[in-house]
C-alpha cells in the first residue's frame, strides 16, 4: 500500500517537476574512477565546456540554463554504472546523458536504464562494434567510430607495409575484444596471418609472462589493442626489455604522448591509428579550452553539443522528441558549425535554419548513429608522434 | 651437424634464462622481501598483517617523491637509479607509518589481548586508509621514476656478442634487486641471530610471558619489529616499482603471492619466507610459460609444436599462488620450515 501511495505521489509530482524546472540537466556518465580515470577528467571537462557555452549563451529554447550532473560508470562494473545511471534519471531527472565511456558499461546502461526510461545517450568513447547493431529505440548515438572501421584501417596499413604475420594482444574487455576481432577478420581477408590473439589484464605490475607467450609464436609486428597508461604500456616495455618485438602497432587507445615519453627511443618506427581528421575543429577546441586536447575530449565536447543542438532543433528538452533530430543537426545540409560557435548554431536553429555540426571531431553520423570514422595514421619518429596521413 | 645441435641447445637455454630464470629469480627476491615482513609481524605480533602491501606502496611512494626532488636538483648516482639514493627516506617514512599505525590502532588491541582475527580485521582497515592516503598523495596512475642505465646486458648487445638467434637481457634493476635482497637478508639473519635486540625479538616471539619475566621490554621489541618491517616493505616496494612499474593498486594484488610465500615457508620463519618467495615465483613463471619455442629448439629440425605448450594461461598466474596455498594448508599447514599453524 505504501508503495502504491508513493508511486501515485511520484506520478503526480513528475509532470509538476518538469513543468517548473527552468533548467536542462545533462548527465555526464563517465568512469571517474577505474582503469581509464586519467582519460576521463579531461573528457568530462570537454563535455561541460560545451554545456557551459550553451548555458552562457542564453540562446537555448528561449534562455534555458543547462547544468551537468556527473555519474560514475567505473568503466568496468556494469552494476555500479547501472545504479549511477538510475540515479541520474530518477533522482536528478536528467534530460539526456553524455556517456558512458567504456563499451561494456555503456551497453549495460543503455539496455537496463536508458532504453526503459526513454533517455537519449550519446557516448564519446564507446567503440565496440556490438553497439552498431544493438536494439536502442533510436536513443543511442556515439561520436566515436565503431572499431569495425578501425579494424579495416589497421589491416589496410599493415598490408601496405607488406607485413604478413602479426601477433596481437588486447585488453580483456569489450573494447579490446571487439577491436581485436575486427583487426583479425580484416587482416585475414587481406591475406595476412594473426599468429596469436591473446588477452591481457590491465593494472598489473608485470607483463613479462604475457610477452613470453607472444614471443613463443612470434610475428613481424606486435599489435597492442590496449590502453596506453595501463597494460598496453607494460606489454610494450616488457617486449622491448626481453627483445621479443621491436615494432608495434598502436590502435587508438595507445596513442598519446605519455607512451612515447615513457618508452623513449625504442618506440621509434612503430605505427598507429587514432580517430581524427584534418578538419580545423580540434585546434579550435584546444584554443577555447586553453589546454591540449587528450583522447576523446573532442568527442565528449561534440556529444554534449549534439544533445543540446538537437533539443533546440526539436524545440523540446524531452528525449522522446529530440532523438529524431540528432542525425539532422550532425550531418549536412546546413551551415558548418565548429567549437565555440554553438551560440550561432542555436540562433540558426531557432530561426528554422539548418546546421551541419562539424565540431571538434568532424562529426559525421552514419548507420545507426555513429561516427563515420576518420582516422589519422600515426608514426613514431625521433621520439614524437607524427601524422602520416588521414584515412 | 653437431654444431647446429649445440647452437640449438644454447639457444634453448638462453631463451629459458631470458624469459624464465632471470625474471623468476628477481620476482622471487621481491616476494621474499615482502614475505619476510609478513612473517616477522606474524612471529612477533601474532597476526596476519594485510596492510603490508600498502606499507610497501607507501614506502615506494615516498621514495618516488624524494627521487623526483633529487632529479630536479640534478643529484644522481648514474648509472645507478637515483631511487637508491632516495630509498633511506622511503624506509624512514614507512617505518614511521608502521609505528604510527601501531600506536593508533594495533597497540589498543594488543593491550586488550584481542584475538589475532580482530587484529587481522583491523589491519584490513589500516590497509584501506593507507590505500586512500596514497591515492590522495600520488594518485592512482603509473609513475615512472627509473633513471640511469637501463641494461647491464641488452638483447642487442648479447646477440651481437654471441651471434645467437635468441637474446638475453639483464636489466640494471634486476641486478640491483638481487644484490639488495642478498645484503638485506644477510643483515637480517645476523641481526636476529647475533644481536641482543634480535635475540630478544626471537625470545618474545617464542614465548611472550617468559620473555616478559626475563625483563624484555615488550614495547621496545614491538617498535623494533615495526621499524624492520617498514624498512623491508619500503625496500621491497621500491625494488618492485623500479623493476616493474609503480602503480598503487598492484601492491594490493601482490598480497596474495606474498602470503602464499610466507605460508609455504611456514609463518613466523624468516628462512621459510625466503624459500617460499622463490617457490611461489618459480611456480608462477614456470607454469605459465609457453614452451613452444623452447621445445622447437630441442626437437628435430623444422619441427614446431602446434599449440603454445603452456600449462596455464598467464591470466591464471594468481591461481598458482592460490593453488600452492591450498595444497600447503591441506598437506602441511605449518609450512616447509615448520612455522606456526595457521
Amino acid at each position: 500500500m505504501k508503495r502504491v501511495v508513493a508511486g501515485l505521489v511520484m506520478v503526480m509530482l513528475l509532470p509538476l517537476g518538469a513543468a517548473f524546472a527552468d533548467d536542462v540537466k545533462l548527465g555526464v556518465l563517465l568512469g571517474y574512477t577505474g582503469p581509464i580515470e586519467s582519460l576521463v577528467g579531461p573528457m568530462a571537462d570537454g563535455a561541460e565546456l560545451a554545456i557551459k557555452e550553451v548555458s552562457d549563451s542564453g540562446a537555448l529554447l528561449g534562455g534555458l540554463q543547462v547544468v551537468s550532473v556527473r555519474g560514475d560508470t567505473t568503466c568496468i562494473d556494469s552494476a555500479a554504472a547501472t545504479a549511477a545511471a538510475e540515479r541520474l534519471i530518477t533522482a536528478d531527472q536528467v534530460n539526456a546523458i553524455v556517456g558512458g565511456d567504456c563499451s561494456g558499461v555503456t551497453i549495460a546502461v543503455l539496455q537496463n536504464v536508458a532504453k526503459p526510461n526513454g533517455i537519449v545517450m550519446i557516448s564519446p568513447s564507446a567503440t565496440s562494434p556490438a553497439l552498431s547493431t544493438i536494439e536502442d529505440d533510436g536513443l543511442f548515438f556515439r561520436t566515436a567510430p565503431s572499431d569495425a572501421r578501425q579494424g579495416e584501417v589497421v589491416a589496410d596499413i599493415l598490408q601496405e607495409m607488406d607485413i604478413g604475420e602479426a601477433a596481437l594482444t588486447y585488453t580483456n574487455n569489450d573494447y579490446g575484444k571487439g577491436l581485436a576481432d575486427s583487426i583479425e577478420a580484416n587482416f585475414k581477408m587481406r591475406g595476412g596471418t594473426i599468429t596469436i590473439s591473446a588477452p591481457h589484464e590491465d593494472g598489473k605490475g608485470d607483463y613479462s609472462a604475457e610477452v613470453a607467450a607472444l614471443d613463443a609464436v612470434g610475428g613481424d609486428i606486435l599489435i597492442v589493442a590496449g590502453y596506453l597508461d595501463q597494460g598496453g604500456k607494460g606489454i610494450i616495455q616488457a617486449a622491448l626489455d626481453s627483445g621479443a618485438f621491436d615494432q608495434f602497432f598502436l590502435p587508438d587507445g595507445m596513442i598519446g604522448d605519455s607512451l612515447v615519453e615513457a618508452i623513449g627511443a625504442d618506440l621509434n618506427g612503430s605505427i598507429g591509428t587514432v580517430p581524427g581528421t584534418d578538419s580545423p575543429g580540434a585546434a579550435r577546441l584546444e584554443e577555447i579550452a586553453g589546454m591540449a586536447s587528450g583522447p576523446f575530449v573532442s568527442e565528449s565536447y561534440d556529444a554534449a553539443a549534439l544533445i543540446l543542438l538537437a533539443m533546440q532543433a526539436a524545440g523540446s528538452t524531452d528525449s522522446g522528441d529530440f532523438k529524431d533530430h540528432v542525425m539532422a543537426v550532425a550531418n549536412a545540409p546546413g551551415e558548418q558549425i565548429f567549437p565555440g560557435e554553438l551560440e550561432k548554431a542555436l540562433g540558426i536553429l531557432a530561426n528554422g535554419g539548418e546546421i551541419d555540426y562539424v565540431g571538434a571531431s568532424a562529426v559525421e553520423l552514419v548507420g545507426a548513429g555513429e561516427s563515420a570514422g576518420n582516422y589519422r595514421q600515426m608514426a613514431v619518429e625521433d621520439g614524437a608522434l607524427v601524422t602520416v596521413r588521414y584515412r | 651437424m653437431t654444431d647446429a645441435v649445440n647452437a640449438d641447445l644454447v639457444n634453448a637455454v638462453v631463451l629459458l634464462a631470458n624469459f624464465v630464470l632471470i625474471p623468476a629469480t628477481v620476482y622471487g627476491c621481491q616476494l621474499a622481501l615482502g614475505a619476510l615482513g609478513v612473517t616477522l609481524v606474524y612471529g612477533v605480533l601474532r597476526f596476519s598483517n594485510f596492510g603490508h602491501g600498502e606499507t610497501m606502496a607507501f614506502g615506494a611512494m615516498v621514495t618516488i617523491l624524494v627521487t623526483w626532488l633529487l632529479q630536479s636538483w640534478q643529484v644522481g648516482i648514474a648509472p645507478l637509479p637515483t631511487a637508491l639514493l632516495a630509498l633511506p627516506a622511503g624506509i624512514a617514512a614507512s617505518a614511521g607509518l608502521c609505528l604510527l599505525t601501531d600506536r593508533w590502532v594495533y597497540r589498543f588491541y594488543r593491550r586488550r589481548k584481542a584475538a589475532p582475527v580482530i587484529l587481522l580485521v583491523a589491519s584490513v582497515g589500516v590497509m584501506f586508509v593507507v590505500n586512500g592516503l596514497i591515492r590522495f598523495v600520488i594518485g592512482p596512475d603509473d609513475q615512472v621514476f627509473t633513471d640511469g642505465a637501463r641494461f647491464v646486458v641488452s638483447v642487442r648487445q648479447f646477440k651481437a656478442a654471441t651471434g645467437l638467434a635468441e637474446g638475453l637481457a639483464i636489466k640494471t634493476t634486476q641486478t640491483i634487486t638481487v644484490a639488495v635482497t642478498a645484503i638485506l637478508v644477510v643483515w637480517l639473519f645476523w641481526f636476529l641471530g647475533r644481536t641482543r635486540t634480535g635475540k630478544s625479538m626471537r625470545a618474545y616471539s617464542d614465548n611472550e610471558d617468559l620473555a616478559l619475566l626475563s625483563g624484555i621490554n615488550p614495547e621496545r621489541v614491538v617498535a623494533v619489529t615495526w621499524i624492520i618491517v617498514g624498512a623491508l616493505a619500503a625496500v621491497a616496494g621500491t625494488l618492485y616499482g623500479l623493476d616493474k612499474s609503480f602503480k598503487p593498486f598492484v601492491y594490493l594484488s601482490l598480497l596474495l603471492p606474498i602470503f602464499a610465500a610466507a605460508i609455504v615457508g611456514g609463518l613466523g620463519s624468516p628462512l621459510g619466507a625466503i624459500t617460499g618467495g622463490f617457490v611461489v615465483a618459480f611456480s608462477e613463471v614456470l607454469l605459465t610459460y609457453p614452451y613452444k619455442k623452447f621445445l622447437s629448439y630441442l626437437g628435430p629440425e623444422g619441427w614446431r609444436p602446434d599449440g603454445l605448450v603452456q600449462l596455464l594461461s598467464t591470466d591464471y598466474k594468481f591461481a598458482v599462488s592460490f593453488g600452492i596455498l591450498v595444497v600447503v594448508l591441506l598437506i602441511k599447514p605449518t609450512g616447509i620450515f615448520g612455522g606456526r599453524s595457521t
